[in-house]
């Protein structure tokens, strides 16, 4: 078990609570589930890193027990109750400094602490779709949810949200636009958040402007928008929908630089490699998929035999070696620096090919200018 | 008179060996019009070893296409009766027939092929929404409808349909929302939404709609004959339930179809009535047949067909009850659509349903 799960660079968690790892380079996906005891009570609904490094996996299903599985040992180490399931499902999980941070459906906030049975609680509204840790900052959590507005929280301050957002102005018809939002990503080195809406919206926050609404809206697409992911170079944004269309969104201007294809389900996960170009998709079709985001082009495909209801992550290191499927272990350094040779050779042809320098009023970062230059 | 007859056998060189050796004295006469048929007469005169045309010549140069194609034929008895020989001399050590390459035999492996033994696909299926029918905890309930205002045929093809499915209820739409209609009908116990969609007067598409909070299939429906229109049909269905008989639905989701098939009718391995339903994919194509069948003996079995006959295709199908805007799709049909030069063609993709 254990020599499985050091293989395994994506993990997944499926409809009847068997987490699953994929490993790309045999192109195979491994179970591992507790005892044989399958039920659809355990249906995982949120997957998340339980440590910096990467070695715990944290899965929380919906009858409300949070587990956390070591990839070194291969077995599930630790069961918690963080809640029942009349309480909803979860929507987000997240550590920091050996604290758990929960959300479920009804808007409640927890934070569990190591040790103590009391916790923090934070009323998030109702109907809350997501909840997502700030990467940088890391006792910043962001909720949203259908009618429920982005929200940004601060853990040490629990009362009142540090930024609440505000809906857009209403339409041409004078009619309330409708708010749903799915999923949320903090940018990097910016105090921006993402949204991807149910209604096909894209938006961007800037919590350190004095505007609450959108600076930033894009459309994809007719159906809602489920999942979203930001790569690793700056100003793009990958979101999938309802339909297993995914595109990458280009925040500049909020328009759509290019779609990748094969999804033939709902979009239910997404994540991007944090150094590589790569995304890895999971959704209703069973299937996992890797797209390089420089080509558009379909890497890997491995079936998985139920329904991915919940996201995939990807360790770094492992995911290096797969992508050129190496067998040698000197091989990886010179392949791993093949690649991001690569990478910056397509930067620039892109920077050359893109003639659209014009940088939107609003985001005054110097730091995106020098990277399309 | 002698000219007739000599016409008649130069038009047929092929057909009686007989005959030929009585055309031998003739040609010089007839050099003007029969000059390519005195080329082919010779090949057919077993005596003399001298072939009188030249070398280089083949089938193919004959300009008539009646004579060429027999000239053709001729040539490849003889080649498969050369070969056959060859094969029997050979006996033990002969080489292994050819299989030849058909559309199935050079189709791609399929990865979703559900394994029979396959833990995981029986814990889902036996956990999924349609476990409460296959548990025998509920009987079937169809509720069949039409998008607004059909014209006949949709109409009658509505009514065979409910004489095909037991316990199958027909009403009309009359402009009621479908998101209405399914809370309606979960009320009263109904555990199947049908709404053939129609076109130009002509049903087109089907929505099929598992009830409480099951899938929902929508197919486009091609190829509807009616009972009018059945060659060699028996009499009306009777009341029995039909036997349901589900071919190649073998990949996960041919597996999800299937039972979305099976579900429709009653689970009941009594067969009563000799009727079967036939649920036949091929190539994603999924062709539906009703017949009444009888045993004469052991061996053989005589069918007729009666009912309505049909071929559906999905299109997309998706989780939860009827609702495309915000609903979520388990899988999705996409059309992809080659452009060439001069010719616009659409081909679809290869898509798991088909084994």
């Amino acid at each position: 078990m254990a020599d499985k799960s050091q293989v395994c660079s994506v993990w997944v968690g499926s409809e009847t609570g068997i987490l699953k790892g994929v490993s790309l380079s045999k192109k195979q996906a491994f179970n591992f589930c507790e005892m044989s005891c399958l039920s659809r009570d355990q249906e995982v609904c949120v997957l998340g890193w339980g440590d910096e490094h990467e070695t715990e996996v944290l899965v929380g299903s919906v009858n409300g027990t949070v587990k956390t599985f070591s990839t070194e040992k291969g077995i599930f180490t630790e069961t918690r109750q963080c809640g029942e399931s009349t309480q909803g499902r979860f929507t987000g999980i997240a550590v920091t400094d050996s604290a758990l941070i929960t959300c479920v459906e009804t808007g409640l906030l927890r934070v569990w602490k190591e040790g103590s049975t009391d916790t923090v609680e934070i009323n998030a509204g109702t109907n809350v779709c997501r909840m997502r840790q700030n990467p940088s900052q890391r006792n910043q959590v962001a909720t949203g949810g259908k009618e429920n507005g982005l929200k940004v929280w601060d853990l040490e301050r629990p009362e009142t949200p540090i930024f609440t957002s505000k809906n857009v102005r209403n339409d041409w018809l004078d009619l309330r636009v409708p708010e749903w939002v799915r999923d949320m990503s903090f940018i990097p080195d910016s105090d921006k958040i993402v949204t991807c809406t149910g209604h096909h919206q894209v938006r961007v926050y800037d919590p350190a402007s004095p505007q609450r609404r959108p600076v930033l809206e894009a459309h994809f697409g007719e159906y809602p928008l489920t999942a979203l992911s930001l790569p690793a170079n700056q100003d793009s944004v990958v979101v999938g929908n309802t339909h297993g269309e995914l595109a990458i969104l280009d925040l500049r201007k909020g328009l759509v630089r290019g779609c990748l294809k094969g999804l033939a389900g709902g979009v239910r996960g997404l994540q991007c490699h944090p150094s590589l170009p790569l995304v890895a998709t999971c959704g209703l079709d069973r299937f996992l998929r890797v797209h390089s985001l420089e080509d558009r082009s379909l890497q890997h495909k491995v079936h998985t035999n139920t329904l991915s209801f919940s996201y995939t992550l990807s360790t770094p290191e492992a995911i290096t070696g797969d992508v050129e499927e190496v067998k040698e272990e000197g091989g990886e350094v010179d392949e791993v620096w093949d690649t991001m040779e690569m990478i910056n050779d397509q930067a620039k042809k892109r920077a050359t090919d893109e003639e659209e320098a014009v940088v939107t009023g609003v985001e005054k970062t110097t730091k995106k200018r020098k990277v399309v230059k | 008179m002698d000219v007739v007859e000599e016409h008649d056998i130069q038009d047929k060189p092929t057909k009686k060996k007989t005959k030929k050796p009585k055309k031998q004295p003739k040609p010089p006469h007839e050099n003007g019009n029969d000059s390519m048929i005195e080329k082919t007469e010779p090949e057919h005169v077993d005596a003399p070893a001298e072939f009188s045309f030249p070398p280089t010549f083949s089938v193919s140069e004959i300009k008539n296409k009646q004579r060429r194609h027999l000239m053709f034929m001729k040539l490849k008895q003889e080649k498969r009766k050369k070969k056959k020989k060859e094969r029997d001399a050979l006996g033990d050590k002969a080489p292994p027939k050819e299989v030849p390459k058909t559309i199935e035999n050079q189709r791609v492996y399929d990865e979703t092929t559900v394994n029979p033994e396959d833990e995981e696909v029986a814990f889902d299926e036996g956990t999924d929404e349609f476990s409460a029918y296959f548990n025998r905890l509920t009987n079937p309930k169809v509720l069949i409808t039409t998008s607004d205002r059909p014209r006949g045929r949709t109409v009658r093809f509505c009514n065979q349909l409910a004489t095909v499915i037991p316990d199958a209820h027909v009403y009309y739409r009359r402009g009621l929302a479908l998101k209405k209609v399914i809370p309606q009908c979960i009320a009263r116990g109904f555990t199947y939404l049908m709404v053939i969609n129609e076109d130009r007067k002509v049903p087109n598409g089907m929505v099929l709609c598992h009830l409480p909070d099951g899938p929902t299939a929508h197919f486009k429906v091609s190829s509807v004959r009616l009972r009018k229109e059945m060659k060699r049909r028996g009499k009306d269905p009777t009341e029995h339930s039909p036997e349901v008989i589900l071919n190649n639905f073998t990949t996960r989701l041919g597996h999800s179809m299937g039972r979305l098939f099976a579900a429709l009718f009653p689970h009941d391995p009594q067969f009563v009535g000799r009727q079967v339903a036939t649920f036949h994919n091929q190539r994603d194509f999924i062709f539906f047949r009703f017949h009444r069948y009888i045993f004469k003996n052991e061996q053989r079995v005589g069918i007729q067909e009666l009912g309505p006959r049909f071929t559906l295709k999905l299109r997309s199908l998706q989780k939860g009850t009827f609702d495309s805007k915000f609903g979520e799709y388990e899988w999705v049909l996409k059309v992809i659509i080659y452009y060439q030069i001069h010719v616009k063609c659409c081909t679809s993709k290869r898509y798991a349903i088909s084994p």
